[in-house]
């Protein structure tokens, strides 16, 4: 369950460069413990910081304009690189509940959806016209608009993600309700490849 | 008319869901210590369990150490209870643990298919995005979050949009010297970081079909960095033969069964992709990365390029500033300070003999710290049977105990700031090796000949 995304509205923080990878987003290092939370401070650390953990009064989320942005807007490719979705957590717990870029590599969006982030795809050029204009943006999902100022944009988006991020539901709950149908299925899977599921050899060491 | 990935998804469908996803039945989990035991607890804290733990599997690989001796310990500060929470964890859950000591020990993607786990015709998926490795086999195997990992352990399946499909021709005969890292190098310097955006990507071409299993995971394993959804070839001749009698593969009369269903495998002659792409594999030449993306890597004989016109001016400037190149520099004969043969690209032992081959009587440059990994337990010990082990050190190389190393940085070893380090790894971002690492991935054969010369050089021009 993660909270529920309709509509926001927000200032964006600009981040407009490609391949932003996740060890960007959060560096392995910052992940410090082996549950969900307590990442945020670990949000962009190598940028965010100078040597001593000293803020960087440069880097985006510091300026005092873009201290509270929910929105991240940025270049081809974001989340690339490792799976970690701590990624998406941090962003979350920082505040970011949506990122606009014209690509996202597929493991970040998928993640991105079932932590509660919107990852909104735009042509290069809006997200450039967005980062010019430089004022709020407003997003509404269930009508797949953005809007800022004179600026309006439709968006695709895929059903699933859509009603998932609106109900901030559970995958597994919605899943769980075709256990009849996946029970039935691996049924006969099993008769067909029996090799599947007769596992010759285990061994714990 | 279907293709190999239009096969496996059909294969694995179970049902379609209102918001148009597809479910569809996983085969095979994979956990490792860096994420498990988030995904693991989390799952048991909403009161779900794992609906085959038989099915399911963890590598101890990612934060490990990897020196001599080891045990619990990491370099990684708070590491060791990555390690100690996911091994109760997955025992609670009753999942096979290839803990540290265990002989099966590894990287999950080498030792999924070592041991037969991986077949093809799977699914099999891991919080890990070099899981597309397995994909090799002709499976379809691709890496996930730890939320989507929880799904797979407690559903048996996954909800999942159908990807778009690519297939790369690689034609032609690969020249001497030339290695499917070149070929994934040389793919994604053509098309771009983010070329394969989503895809299911199959490889295919007479250059494909030419390459042994190992080289086909190398191929593969390198799918992600092309931002592909997965990468995969099928399955034929060479795959059968060589995960015959692996431990978990069927045996005997289902052995038969399950090679007549694999051979039909195979994209049909008038398989319709979304989209085709070709490269000549003759044309290829030994790669070596120039900046901090896998796209920005170039043949060894030839300078680093000037900006291409894609993307942002200021992340090719970021890039070489980072790197501490120049425009019109030569790779070949740039100083490294580092070597590392290692990662799930190229760990495996045909790697390592490949790397041996090379520094066999000759000596690691002064100044150079050369460093191999083997990427499992058993590789580890198939390659101090051949006596590689030996070659190495004598060559002036430290011999590791098998895990991930230094192929990323989790908070404990590095090559240091600044230092410039040859790798057979698969990422060269900025500080993946550690903070100001600035890493060049190649073969491990351009690894091994210029951990020798001290400077980044082609096996053929060693003295
Ligand atoms: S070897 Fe490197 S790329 Fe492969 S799984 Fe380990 S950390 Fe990831």
């Amino acid at each position: 369950m993660s909270t529920p995304f309709v509509t926001l509205t927000s200032v964006a923080a600009p981040m407009l460069e490609d391949n932003i990878d996740t060890d960007i987003i959060i560096p392995s290092r910052e992940m410090k413990s082996t549950g969900k939370t307590g990442l945020a401070g670990g949000l962009f650390a190598g940028r965010r910081y100078r040597q001593g953990r000293e803020e960087n009064p440069d880097f985006v989320l510091n300026q005092p304009r873009w201290r509270k942005a929910a929105i991240l807007l940025a270049g081809d490719n974001f989340g690339c690189g490792s799976s970690r979705e701590h990624a998406v957590w941090a962003l979350a717990e920082h505040g970011i509940r949506a990122v606009i870029a014209p690509s996202f590599s597929p493991i970040f969006a998928g993640n991105a959806v079932r932590g509660g982030v919107l990852p909104l795809r735009l042509p290069r050029e809006a997200v450039v016209a967005l980062a010019a204009a430089g004022g709020e943006i407003h997003i509404d999902l269930p009508g797949q608009k953005v809007a800022a100022g004179e600026l309006s944009y439709d968006f695709a988006v895929d059903a699933e993600a859509k009603a998932m991020l609106i109900g901030g539901l559970d995958a597994i709950d919605l899943t769980l309700q075709f256990s009849d149908e996946i029970a039935g299925w691996q049924a006969r899977d099993r008769a067909a490849r029996p090799w599947v599921y007769d596992i010759v050899s285990p061994s714990n060491g | 008319m279907p293709s190999l990935f239009d096969k496996l998804w059909a294969l694995h469908a179970i049902g379609q869901t209102p918001g148009g996803a597809t479910i569809i039945a996983i085969d095979r989990v994979f956990l490792h210590e860096r994420t498990g035991a988030a995904a693991l607890k989390s799952l048991a804290a909403a009161g779900r369990t794992v609906a085959d733990p038989r099915r399911a599997f963890v590598a101890m690989d990612h934060i490990v150490d990897t020196f001599p001796g080891r045990g619990d310990a990491t370099l990684m500060k708070g590491g060791t209870a990555f390690i100690t929470e996911t091994r109760e964890a997955a025992r609670a859950a009753g999942i096979t643990v290839f803990d540290i000591g265990h002989p099966d020990q590894g990287i999950v993607h080498v030792v999924s298919p070592e041991l037969g786990i991986v077949l093809p015709g799977l699914t099999l998926v891991a919080p890990d995005s070099h899981t597309c490795t397995q994909g090799a086999l002709g499976a379809l195997a691709w890496g996930i979050g730890s939320t989507e990992a929880e799904h797979a352990l407690a559903t048996g399946t996954l909800r999942l949009q159908k990807p778009p499909t690519l297939r790369v021709h690689f034609e032609g005969e690969l020249a001497p010297g030339v290695t499917p890292k070149d070929m994934a190098l040389a793919l994604i310097a053509a098309h771009g970081s983010a070329g394969g955006q989503g895809h299911a990507v199959e490889f295919a071409g007479s250059a494909v079909r030419a390459l042994p299993m190992e080289g086909r995971m190398t191929l593969c394993n390198m799918a992600t960095e092309f931002a592909a959804f997965t990468g995969m070839i099928a399955p034929d001749e060479v795959t059968f033969a060589w995960l015959k009698g692996r431990r978990y593969a069927p045996e005997g009369a289902l052995w038969e069964q399950a090679v007549a269903q694999w051979r039909g495998l195979a994209s049909d002659a008038d398989a319709v992709f979304d989209r085709e792409i070709s490269m000549d594999a003759s044309a290829i030449r030994p790669m070596v990365s120039w900046g901090t993306s896998p796209a920005q890597s170039a043949p060894l004989g030839s300078p680093v390029p000037g900006f291409s016109g894609a993307g942002e001016r200021a992340g090719y400037d970021k890039a070489l500033a980072y790197m501490g190149l120049a425009e019109g520099q030569s790779l070949a004969g740039l100083a490294i300070d580092g070597a590392f043969i290692g990662s799930c690209t190229n760990s495996r032992l045909s790697d390592l003999q490949r790397a041996a081959a090379i520094v066999r009587g000759r000596h690691v440059a002064p100044g150079v710290r050369a460093i191999v990994v083997p990427g499992s337990s058993a590789v580890k010990r198939a390659a101090e049977a051949l006596g590689l082990d030996a070659v190495f050190r004598d060559a002036g190389f430290e011999w590791r105990e098998s895990g991930c190393s230094m192929c990323f940085f989790a908070g404990g070893e590095s090559f240091g700031a600044g230092e410039r380090v040859i790798s057979s790894t698969n990422r060269n971002f900025e500080s993946r090796q550690g903070p100001g690492t600035r890493t060049h991935i190649a073969s491990p054969e351009v690894v091994a000949a210029s951990a020798v010369a001290g400077c980044i050089t082609a096996p053929g021009d060693l003295a």
